[in-house]
């Protein structure tokens, strides 16, 4: 909402400025975002009559003029095509000064003398859009009786300030002026003038002339009508065109005019029919009938629900109720007698409306979030009054009000001692009805310590006590409360174990040098094939978000790869080559239909990615990422939560990932996650082209599994025996099968086995490989001899030739 | 012999002056003291000397001796020096040549804050909340008293998965559930941090950000206490210097309904082009707990009052760190992840 602030200047007197003003609204709930000057620079610039307008001697489009405003003619060039003799326009004098700091000096314009300019609406810096279109490409043109030599300023209202105000929903009410007024005098402690009614009528009475019947009395709670008739269409005069543009409509006759002026004024929306094209003069308020069709007044075809309430005349539809007007019945330059409609629409209905047709108006934004319906014949006399003063014509006696919902008055209660146990300060209770009287909330009665105040019909956000807490606390001042700590019991906070957990991941994963991403919870569906799903893969069944902003958005995750993998990818085009990222986010799994009580499921998962090389300088040479680096992340990660007896199962099956490079992790016997190097044809789907590692851990998984107890053995007294031993298998035999049949046989004596060489090659016959290991023997209460450690690596020896054919490597 | 031993020395003296190395002074040893050197060759003539001269010339052979040691100790342990100085000179490396290269792993500036924000609530005494990000209406929605066709639901555009189910738009959907688990026990104190997801897409807006939210509910809960509460927090997370203030404001769930500004923490509100000249920064909506919403978590409007507060984590950080583009927090460009 924009508001001038000369306007509510009509109804309050005002002694600050504009900014002292925003100031003031602004910290106490009505924000007003920005103070916008109505003049920009604009000076020197008068009414002034063209006494004559004659074809440039030297040019076809140029006009030789004289004008004055008040005394001698001054010559002037003049590009508009609409400028004329006898017409009143605004002309800047020689040493004015225009918008953006143009100054007006003499000029000679193809060999005239030109002392001057006559000027348009864009070179006083009036937008456009907001006059009227036929002064678009020309000059203004002021009205005949102008007195010379006014200030144009002054007649365009240019020495004026729009207010841009931040309305909170709860302040609706402050889409009208006059609300606003209201504001602005309990804020300042002034007195609000209401416009006063003053029209006389003609003997005819409006009953008579025209019926209306709701039929809808759910969704229309009243309907006032009045009549205006010999109306002569005009523009209207500036000052309202001036009001009109600072709210931000664009004026477009005097009819038409008053009832947005009204709209702008004191909140409520009206609309005026040419009377003439309302058949049989009467009105039905009802639902429309399924599949409908009006015309509104865009020009649009609309196609209508039952849901949707519909102005009808005796024929056809007239107007959408509190969203738009038909085009079959709008003013227009012909009309004479016009039909004024003031109503009160459910808001509900008005906000489904506008959204099932996607219209919204200055009218249904104001019908959705309640209008003041006490207002209503009021606005509707107001406007009748304004159209006759300027269009003329005959007000008919008599208001049509159909009132078939009545409102109540509100009547909202307050425990004054309540208001310091809310706010944290103690507020006297005189303080309290001198704050609520300045906002018009008058104290009705006092009963057993409660207040009850009568809540101004303009302010429906005022129901409860907690609502009255509000006014008076943010009157009072926010800025006057102190600032204390609660106090009551003492409570522990802290984060869950499962928080713990996954901050620990993040801990370690920045520690073993990965940057952490985020990336959407939403992706496109697309990426379920981008990874090669199998058809029957549950992580197909992802959650689908019903109205996304696009297909990139369509649909939860239910794996955490895609959006690093795109991240991956712009890394690259961005030639950063080496990335170790992580990402620990949730993923969504359908389980059956959703519904209030059935939720989605969402699990924690860490996700890795590996792409090019780890980090080098002079110093230190980089090696390629691979399989290994990989593993080694997740091993320093389990090992901070003693998560022992992992298994890492070969997996040839897994589409996403290298049919050879691939280990599905188990823990306990619990699959927790997967790693390896991702497929070929998953790389490129993403638009890479080299080796890229990824995992995925369910943290939920883990987090099940629990911490492994930290216990501390006691540091040897006897020194250990190291023996090498390498030893030769078939190249299929997974390394930890041997490491497991050495640790099984190693009697209590084998402290510890490690593998320190893996050869492929020459000098090992093919199909085999060979595998060093490192065995570590100690006793607790000995230093051992070389018999009894012979003898437990001759055992591990032999039970390794008995189980793989292993033998000692020549 | 007395001249001769002394000419001795003095042959010891210069020859071991001239030795530069400790095979030479182990030379010396063995020439001048060792058992067929000069001084024990004379020493072994001592049975031709008269017995008054024996004793003196014993004496003047024994001091010679010492000197001689001494002299060879000293030389010896100067050129050891000498040869490790020498050997360090040798050794000396470019001190300013870069460290060998580790991996250098950083943190998302988003967990950065979520985590300063959790360290700083848990010592205030608040627990660490969580629920769903697909999550019903009833608890996003109407359990915050903001019932279907609630014309404030237009501050936010939803993503609806059903007609029942949105994904989050704001953390404020904990609030319910951390009543509900705490089964009516006082005091509440929670935090809650986390994804948050509205239909809004541009250069400053983002279709999934993240939020902190806190709700604190017990008997005697003031606005005093909440203005305290986010002093504290603003303070803690900008510096000492910085200060807030309050303007009314509108949040269906909360009555009152503050909007909290934080001075400028680019200018310390002197006017910047960070806080648009006026000094201050929108940082956080907060108020008091609406009555429906205790009551929708099972607490009496009568007995507790309570405040809840809900800020944006990308804006912080934003402040924090100087980010003027909201676009980098989700690109995770590697040369901007690197620099937390």
């Amino acid at each position: 909402m924009q508001v001038s602030y000369n306007w509510l200047k009509e109804y309050v007197d005002i002694e600050i400025d504009p900014w002292q003003l925003a100031e003031v609204l602004t910290k106490s709930g009505v924000a007003v975002e920005h103070v916008i000057p109505c003049n920009k620079g604009v000076s020197d610039v008068y009414a002034a009559k063209v006494l004559t307008c004659e074809q440039h001697p030297e040019s076809d489009h140029l006009h030789l003029c004289t004008v004055t405003i008040g005394a001698e003619p001054i010559q002037v060039v003049c590009g508009a095509p609409n400028v004329a003799a006898g017409l009143v326009v605004p002309f800047a004098v020689v040493g004015a000064t225009l918008p953006e700091g143009v100054k007006i000096k003499k000029a000679k314009l193809r060999g005239q003398d030109s002392n001057g300019m006559i000027c348009s609406a864009k070179e006083l810096g009036i937008e456009v859009d907001k006059i009227p279109p036929e002064q678009k490409d020309g000059i203004i043109i002021l009205p005949e009786d102008t007195p010379l030599g006014t200030d144009i300023c002054e007649i365009l209202g240019l020495n004026d300030y729009i207010l841009e105000l931040d309305l909170t929903p709860n302040r609706s009410d402050c889409l009208s002026a006059l609300n606003v007024a209201y504001e602005v005098g309990a804020l300042l402690g002034k007195e609000v003038r209401v416009p006063e009614l003053k029209y006389q009528t003609n003997s005819e009475n409006i009953h008579d002339l025209a019926k209306v019947e709701i039929v809808a009395d759910d969704l229309c709670h009243r309907f006032v009508g009045m009549m205006v008739k010999g109306v002569k269409i005009a523009p209207s005069p500036f000052w309202m065109q001036h009001y009109l543009q600072v709210a931000g409509v664009r004026p477009i006759n005097n009819i038409v005019d008053v009832t947005n002026y009204i709209m702008m004024e004191l909140g409520q929306p009206l609309h005026a029919y040419d009377y003439h094209e309302l058949a049989g003069h009467k009105i039905t308020v009802r639902r429309a009938n399924e599949g409908e069709i009006i015309r509104t007044l865009d020009s649009q075809e609309r196609k209508l629900t039952s849901e949707i309430l519909l102005i009808c005349d005796d024929n056809r539809a007239v107007g959408v109720a509190g969203v738009m007007g038909g085009e079959n019945t709008e003013v227009t330059d012909n009309t004479v007698d016009v039909f004024i409609e003031a109503a009160y629409f459910q808001p509900v209905s008005v906000r489904r409306t506008s959204l099932a047709l996607g219209l919204r108006s200055e009218a249904s934004l104001r019908f959705e979030k309640n209008i003041d319906i006490s207002r209503t014949p009021y606005a509707c006399q107001r406007a009748a009054q304004l159209m006759q003063q300027l269009a003329g014509g005959e007000i008919l006696s008599g208001m049509i009000d159909e009132y078939p919902t009545v409102h109540e008055e509100v009547i909202a209660p307050l425990n004054p001692q309540k208001v310091g146990e809310v706010v944290g300060i103690e507020i006297a209770e005189t303080e309290i009805d001198r704050i609520l009287a300045n906002l018009h909330l008058e104290k009705v009665k006092s009963e057993k310590g409660v207040n009850y105040y009568k809540v101004p019909s303009w302010r429906p956000d005022i129901t409860i006590a907690e609502d009255l807490i509000e006014e008076v606390a943010r009157i009072y001042g926010y800025d006057n409360i102190p600032t204390t700590l609660p106090g009551g019991a003492a409570s522990r906070g802290g984060v869950t174990p499962a928080q713990k957990m996954r901050a620990q991941i993040t801990d370690k994963m920045m520690a073993l040098g990965l940057n952490e991403i985020i990336t959407y919870s939403f992706i496109n569906k697309n990426n379920d094939d981008k990874l090669r799903m199998k058809e029957d893969d549950p992580r197909r069944k992802s959650i689908a978000v019903m109205n996304p902003l696009s297909e990139d958005q369509g649909h939860m995750r239910t794996s955490i790869l895609p959006g690093m993998l795109n991240v991956l990818a712009n890394n690259i085009n961005h030639r950063n080559e080496n990335l170790a990222f992580f990402e620990i986010g949730k993923v969504f799994w359908l389980d059956g239909e959703l519904n209030s009580t059935d939720l989605a499921i969402e699990r924690y998962n860490l996700g890795v990615v590996l792409r090019g090389k780890t980090v080098s300088n002079w110093n230190s040479t980089a090696s390629e990422y691979d399989f290994y680096y990989l593993k080694s992340l997740m091993e320093e990660m389990f090992d901070v939560f003693r998560l022992e007896q992992r298994v890492y199962v070969p997996c040839k099956d897994n589409p996403t990932y290298h049919p050879g490079r691939t280990a599905e992790i188990y823990i306990s016997s619990k699959k927790v996650g997967v790693i390896g190097e991702l497929h070929p044809e998953v790389v490129e789907n993403y638009g890479m082209k080299s080796r890229i590692y990824a995992g995925e851990i369910d943290i939920e998984e883990l987090f099940a599994l629990g911490c492994g107890r930290l216990s501390v053995s006691r540091l040897p007294k006897f020194p250990s025996t190291g023996r090498d031993m390498a030893v030769v298998v078939d190249k299929d035999v997974p390394a930890v099968e041997l490491l497991e049949v050495i640790k099984a046989n190693g009697s209590a004596l084998l402290q510890d086995a490690q593998i320190f060489d893996v050869y492929q090659g020459e000098q090992i016959a093919e199909g085999k490989k060979s595998l060093a290991f490192k065995l570590t023997f100690q006793a607790e209460d000995r230093t051992l001899t070389d018999g009894e450690v012979n003898e437990v690596y001759d055992k591990i020896l032999n039970k390794l030739a008995e189980k793989f054919q292993a033998h000692l490597r020549a | 012999m007395q001249e001769e031993l002394k000419k001795i020395k003095q042959k010891a003296l210069v020859a071991m002056e001239e030795t530069n190395s400790l095979e030479g002074l182990n030379e010396m040893k063995v020439k001048f003291l060792g058992k067929k050197g000069e001084l024990t060759s004379i020493l072994k003539e001592m049975g031709k000397l008269s017995a008054e001269e024996r004793p003196v010339v014993g004496q003047l052979a024994n001091e010679i001796r010492d000197d001689i040691n001494k002299y060879l100790d000293e030389k010896s342990a100067y050129i050891k020096k000498q040869a490790l100085n020498a050997k360090l000179a040798l050794e000396s490396i470019d001190v300013t040549l870069p460290g060998k290269a580790l991996p250098e792993g950083t943190k998302h500036p988003l967990t950065l804050v979520m985590d300063d924000a959790k360290e700083i609530f848990t010592g205030l005494g608040f627990e660490v909340a969580e629920g769903p990000e697909v999550e019903s209406d009833y608890y996003n929605f109407e359990a915050l008293n903001l019932p279907k066709d609630h014309p404030a639901r237009d501050m936010q555009d939803t993503y609806y998965i059903n007609k029942d189910i949105v994904l989050r738009t704001q953390t404020s959907a904990v609030q319910v559930r951390a009543m509900e688990k705490k089964n009516g026990a006082l005091p509440v104190k929670m935090v809650c941090m986390g994804k948050v997801y509205r239909k809004d897409d541009d250069a400053t807006h983002s279709p999934m950000f993240h939020q902190i939210e806190g709700l604190v509910v017990d008997e005697h809960i003031t606005m005093a206490d909440l203005k305290g509460i986010l002093l504290e927090f603003i303070q803690e997370m900008f510096g000492e210097k910085v200060s807030l203030r309050l303007r009314p404001s509108y949040f269906p769930f909360t009555e009152p309904s503050v909007e909290v500004d934080i001075s400028c923490v680019n200018c310390g509100g002197k006017g910047c082009r960070v806080c648009s000249n006026t000094g201050w920064l929108e940082i956080l909506g907060a108020g008091m707990v609406h009555p429906n919403v205790l009551r929708a978590g099972g607490y009496d409007p009568q007995k507790v009052t309570g405040f809840a507060f809900g800020m944006g984590v990308e804006r912080i950080a934003m402040l924090k760190y100087g980010i003027d583009d909201l676009r980098l927090m989700f690109e995770n460009d590697l040369r901007f992840l690197r620099q937390f």
